[in-house]
């Protein structure tokens, strides 16, 4: 067998990045692994029953979970984003595939995004200027695409001053720039 | 130089010195003055020159409704024209210098136009550049753009940045004065998100220039203590230099917030101005009223003012516009003006009250039923002529002259969705209408309350109004007290004399003349004259002269104003620069990009990309020596069929779909059939649109059962997506299929080339001979246990593999191919390589999925399953689209090898004129197809299946080309597909 | 415009991708309908000035398509549904 292949992060680098600007702190995560799940036609019970087992969470629309060893956050009907550690769920479909069969449809989606984990003391000064979510209205575990400077990405509030975005790979160094462009307007 | 007209008091801080300069003049001021009010400290009343006659003007205002003192801010790039100083802030340095004057504002060339007026009427250029037509382009255009326009624009790169953002509240204030700062209040304390916003760099709105009081108070200290209370609500947020500039469906405002306009220089990253998108559940339009003037002859003179304007410079700024006043009225807020002037101690030297009866002024000369008919001093200000009720004229030595012809409310916004504004009777005035913006009230001035009382009561009713429809409840707090007189106005449009001019537009040099001209070539109704005058069409959209033309065009046409009608208002409230629209997108951050896996290491070695959509893509990858493109290019084909080739090709879409219903789904979105696929190999499909045109093209692979990945053009990633949701959910609801892109999950090599198996093979852990893995094989391997897929398609006529793996694994892939392709002397090919081979092979891309092609027209007719229903299998078969003389794909090749083709080119006979009538279709696309070593192209042509081995022209009118062609076979390379399967 | 999604409340039109008319959602059979039923499908629509049933798709956002009831005169959204719920009220199935 061939030497392993090495990886890059979404900023194309070997390792993660973070930025400090003034309070706010944007944490590049290539720790995470992500796959889609949907439920097939006139399988819901059985999906719920399988996710419950496997410690996977469920949310309501519009809704992001916490779990062990899965979490998940929901983007459209009938379908999920789960996440999990990528040190032990690098293969995160095939993990999951066995434990759905075929009551769920399961894709891979670990590389389509780049996650950025933004903290602040409050961070509607800067994510008003970015998305038309209603950040400081929303719950905490409000998950919702939204459009960040023309990119279609997933915001989860975890609560006022922490958010996670994910935005598509290969837009993150754009997506990157508007954020550390905004964040360094509000110094 | 002195400030020689700064008076007593005022909201400037006397105790700081702001230097400036107009003109290249150096003059003084004080924070909290406009540059307006401090030129007007320093004397100077002229500020500009009229946009037609080249007339010169002073300010007539001192708001944004101001239509003269127009001026250049700044100079260099950061130069903008057209800037109100009646609201640019004072900061120190500014530089500001006067427009559409040469050589100097005193003394400008242009003015001979004035002399000329009588040419100049209503629709001068409609009367004047009719004919003849040959003349529109070489002698009207040049001459008109070069006289048109007020300033002008720096030729240079906007050096600021401008953002945007997204509010939401429960109730938007438009206007902070007494009416805008009751309801915040009001909705402030009972708990509602609160938005206030206001244009000025003060809040208080008029307050700030009125004397009177209220609650005891001045109306300012009264503003500043609200504002205090407001300030320390968590749920109020308080905007100062905001413009709400429209208001838009379903209670979504536009708002321009000034950040940095009142500094030199914008700090640090700060943005120059920031776009607000404000989404309110109810909003209130608070805005207050404009002034609007009495015509007369030579009503323009410099130092002749709105009343209310004269009153705003010495209350709020301590600035007399003139050492001898008067004022000229035809309502009681008229002479309110001479008394706070006479209580500064200025000479106020008569008010001028066109109303015949009523108590007359103590201590001041105040003539009832008098008019003013004419003005003089051209540069400024120096008489003016009064006629008494008894018809006696008389002449005044007068530096500065009020006027007031009643107030407009300020109902713009809330006409933005077509709504009419109504006619009010004891106003003389429009007010709001019915049919507003939804959740859109209106308080205060805006909604014709005139007093301070009944602005103040009714603002704060309007917000407790408001939030009870949210179902919150706010408490009608005590009214502070406040003057509450009646505005007891009496009609006066204009003063009937002489023969002169006299200005209802003076931006746009609309005068009564002008009107009455208008209205005997039958122009009467409101749009036509708006159009024919130009009245109210410059940038301040008419805010203080519109009702007066309304109102003399009603009295020419013997009908009320409310029959004459008005014109209504469009966003912006005033006017907004582009940049402030464009945001942070322009330049290089115009749109975002989409990096491909192999960019890092394209960038290293060199590349040259190209911009496909958002993604930048490898375009050629020049080697050291290679001086032109085509050299790369050529190379890089050539290699690649001759050995391997590499090539990112991650940017196609890919869409995984699932589900029992996969396949059948399939069936019904490509016109040919998948259910019948085989797990573990793939096949091109076609997708129809439902009018029967070619919608997308790609291979899918069926990777199980119930499990298949489809492949889309780069172009159509997005909308075959959003095609397939579509059909999911609205046209087969039941199917059992799930969706999700993974474009961008996985990086993806198109390995291509007689070698591309062996450099595969020294890579992937997985046996991949020709019967292991064969034509169309599809399957997931791994490359040392790394999960991999592998495609075995080819879009170049080779041997050719796709080979993907999670996307952070792309940039190691790349640089693995490149390095044991070395033994291969394997190339890595761009995009314009990839369109060679794909021409040479014969294989369509965009150019040929135009929206407007069959699969007939690509020859791809036979792909149209009629066994089974699918999206355009039934329109295809429209008689008009399947003519046996309708386009067809050909290939295309000059007859003398050397010649070039040009793309676009039309197909001729040979004798045939370039004539519509004998136009046979067109060349789609051309490359130099170093195989061949000449131009090649494919091209629709009428019957071309029919006309293989024919010759014909290749016309280009436009690009003046003509080459003689042969029509040949589209595959022009390994027609039998002999190497692919190899 | 807002757009009050059945799901997610109200949403801005901006995150939205229009389509047409709703009758889009009465696609005949293939098999057996014939070119003149859909070229009536595809090509005759009314344009009315008032109440008017559009399929819009939430592009950037939960990529649900819904049916809107909206006035074409004053952009009053009278009604939203999911499209699935319509189409398949309608008795459209696989």
């Amino acid at each position: 067998m061939a030497e392993p292949l090495h990886a890059l992060t979404a900023l194309g680098q070997t390792i993660p990045y973070t930025k400090e600007i003034g309070p706010y702190r944007i944490i590049e995560r290539f720790d995470v692994a992500l796959a889609s799940l949907a439920t097939r036609k006139g399988r819901d019970g059985e999906v719920r029953a399988a996710a419950a087992k496997a410690g996977l969470p469920l949310p309501d629309p519009a809704r992001a979970a916490s779990g062990n060893p899965y979490s998940a956050f929901w983007v459209a009907p009938d379908m999920w984003m789960v996440e999990a550690d990528f040190a032990t769920h690098e293969d995160i479909a095939a993990l999951l595939k066995p434990l759905f069969g075929e009551a769920a449809s399961i894709t891979e989606q670990t590389d389509a995004w780049v996650r950025f984990d933004i903290t602040a003391g409050n961070l509607a000064p800067l994510l008003e200027r970015l998305s038309n979510v209603d950040f400081p209205a929303v719950p905490d575990g409000y998950a919702s695409r939204t459009v960040i400077e023309h990119i279609g990405c997933y915001l989860i509030r975890r609560d006022i001053g922490s958010v996670v975005l994910y935005g598509p790979r290969s837009s993150a160094k754009s997506l990157f720039h508007a954020l550390e462009v905004t964040a360094r307007s509000l110094l | 130089m002195s400030q020689k007209n700064r008076i007593s008091g005022g909201q400037i801080d006397r105790s700081k010195v702001l230097t400036f300069t107009f003109d290249g003049k150096t003059y003084s001021g004080h924070p909290g003055d406009t540059l307006a009010s401090a030129l007007l400290a320093n004397g100077v009343r002229l500020m500009g020159r009229s946009f037609k006659y080249h007339r010169p003007r002073g300010p007539i205002s001192a708001g944004s409704e101001e239509p003269n003192a127009l001026v250049q801010l700044r100079s260099g790039a950061r130069q903008e024209p057209n800037t109100r100083a009646t609201v640019a802030e004072l900061f120190d340095g500014l530089d500001a210098t006067s427009q559409n004057r040469w050589p100097s504002l005193a003394f400008d060339a242009l003015a001979i136009n004035d002399r000329l007026n009588t040419f100049f009427t209503a629709g001068f250029y409609y009367k004047t550049f009719m004919w003849p037509a040959s003349f529109w382009e070489k002698v009207y255009e040049p001459i008109i753009r070069r006289a048109a326009g007020l300033g002008s624009l720096t030729r240079e790169e906007d050096p600021d940045e401008y953002d945007k953002g997204f509010l939401h509240c429960d109730l938007l204030v438009i206007g902070a004065g007494p009416a805008g700062l009751m309801a915040a209040l009001a909705a402030g304390r009972a708990g509602a998100r609160v938005i206030l916003a206001d244009e000025d760099f003060r809040f208080g709105g008029r307050l700030n220039a009125e004397t009177l009081s209220v609650g005891g108070r001045t109306g300012a200290e009264w503003a500043d203590s609200v504002i205090a209370e407001l300030a320390a609500l968590p749920n109020v947020r308080l905007m100062l230099r905001t413009t709400v500039i429209g208001a838009f469906d379903h209670g979504i405002y536009g708002a321009v917030e000034r950040v940095s306009d009142h500094l030199a220089v914008p700090l640090e990253g700060k943005p120059r101005q920031t776009l607000w998108r404000i989404y309110s559940k109810r909003a209130l339009l608070a805005g207050g009223a404009t002034e609007r003037p009495i015509a007369f002859e030579n009503n323009d003179r410099p130092g002749i003012m709105m009343a209310g304007a004269l009153r705003t410079y010495a209350n709020r700024f301590g600035v007399t516009v003139g050492e001898r006043v008067a004022v000229f009225t035809n309502n009681e807020d008229g002479l309110q003006t001479a008394r706070d002037l006479v209580e500064k101690g200025v000479d106020v030297v008569a008010v001028i009250d066109a109303r015949p009866d009523g108590p007359l002024l103590p201590g001041i000369r105040h003539l009832k039923g008098a008019e003013v008919v004419d003005a003089a001093g051209r540069l400024g200000l120096k008489s003016i002529t009064i006629r008494q009720a008894n018809g006696r004229t008389e002449t005044v030595e007068v530096s500065a002259l009020g006027v007031s012809g009643g107030w407009n409310p300020n109902v713009n916004i809330s006409s933005h969705h077509r709504s009419k504004p109504v006619w009010s009777e004891a106003l003389q005035a429009f007010v709001p209408g019915e049919g507003g913006p939804q959740g859109l009230s209106a308080a205060g001035a805006a909604a014709g309350q005139m007093s301070t009382h009944a602005a103040l009561e009714g603002g704060q009713k309007a917000a407790i109004a408001a939030l009870a429809e949210l179902g919150i409840s706010a408490k009608a707090d005590t009214v502070p007290e406040a003057e509450d007189r009646p505005l007891s106005i009496t009609p006066k449009w204009y003063v009937n004399a002489g023969k002169g001019r006299a200005w209802i537009d003076p931006q746009n040099d609309v005068t009564v003349k002008d009107i009455k001209l208008a209205h005997k070539e039958n122009f009467t109704s409101v749009e036509h004259m708006k159009r024919y005058t130009t009245l109210g069409m410059a940038t301040d959209q008419g805010k203080t002269g519109n009702v007066l033309g309304l109102a003399i065009m009603a009295g020419l046409t013997g009908q009320t104003i409310p029959e004459t009608g008005t014109t209504i208002y469009r966003p912006p409230y005033t006017p907004v620069a582009m940049g402030t629209l464009a945001g942070r997108s322009r330049g290089k951050e115009f749109k975002p990009f989409r990096l491909t896996p192999s960019h890092k290491w394209a960038e290293e070695q060199g590349a040259v990309f190209v911009e496909v959509g958002m993604w930048l893509r490898t375009q050629w990858l020049p080697k050291p020596g290679e001086k032109h493109w085509r050299e790369s290019v050529d190379r890089e084909v050539l290699a690649t069929r001759k050995s391997v080739g590499i090539c990112d090709v991650t940017t196609l879409g890919k869409i995984d779909i699932q589900g029992t219903d996969a396949g059948a789904f399939l069936d019904k979105v490509y016109c040919n059939t998948f259910s019948t696929l085989a797990v573990g190999r793939c096949r091109y499909g076609l997708m129809l649109r439902e009018d029967g045109m070619v919608f997308d093209d790609g291979t899918t692979a069926r990777m199980g059962e119930n499990e298949y990945v489809m492949t889309t053009t780069t172009a159509n990633a997005v909308t075959v997506f959003r095609h397939l949701e579509y059909c999911r959910q609205v046209l087969w609801p039941d199917m059992d299929v799930q969706l999700i892109s993974t474009t961008e999950a996985w990086a993806q090599f198109s390995v291509a080339g007689p070698n591309a198996r062996k450099l595969l093979e020294k890579i992937v852990d997985q046996d991949i001979s020709d019967s292991a893995f064969p034509y169309m094989a599809a399957g997931n391997i791994t490359i040392g246990g790394l999960r991999a897929r592998l495609f075995r398609i080819s879009f170049s006529g080779e041997l050719a593999y796709e080979i993907a793996v999670p996307t952070r694994y792309g940039d190691a892939l790349i640089r693995r191919l490149v390095e044991e392709g070395k033994a291969f002397d394997a190339v890595v090919y761009g995009t314009e390589a990839l369109g060679v081979m794909r021409v040479e092979k014969g294989h369509v891309a965009g150019n040929e999925l135009n929206g407007q092609s069959t699969a007939l027209n690509m020859g791809l007719g036979k792909m149209v399953s009629k066994m089974k229903d699918s999206i355009g299998m039934v329109l295809s078969q429209r008689e008009g689209m399947n003519q046996p003389d309708g386009y067809r794909l050909v290939g295309v090749k000059p007859v003398d090898p050397a010649a070039t083709l040009t793309a676009g080119s039309h197909f001729l006979e040979k004798d045939a004129k370039p004539v519509i009538e004998n136009d046979g279709g067109w060349l789609t696309s051309k490359v130099y197809s170093p195989h061949l070593g000449c131009d090649i192209a494919l091209g629709y042509l009428k019957a071309g299946d029919q006309k293989i081995g024919r010759r014909m022209r290749a016309v280009n009118l436009l690009a003046k080309t003509e080459t003689e062609v042969e029509i040949v076979s589209p595959h022009f390379f390994d027609p039998e597909g002999e190497r692919l399967r190899g | 415009m807002i757009i009050h999604h059945p799901i997610l409340g109200p949403r801005d039109a901006q995150e939205f991708v229009y389509l047409g008319d709703a009758s889009l959602i009465n696609r005949p059979d293939g098999l057996t309908a014939g070119v003149e039923a859909f070229y009536d499908y595809l090509y005759n629509r009314g344009n009315p000035a008032g109440e008017h049933r559009e399929l819009w798709y939430h592009e950037q956002g939960d990529r649900s398509w819904l049916v809107v009831t909206r006035n074409t005169v004053t952009h009053e959204i009278i009604k939203v549904e999911l499209a699935r719920d319509v189409a398949k009220a309608a008795g459209r199935t696989k």
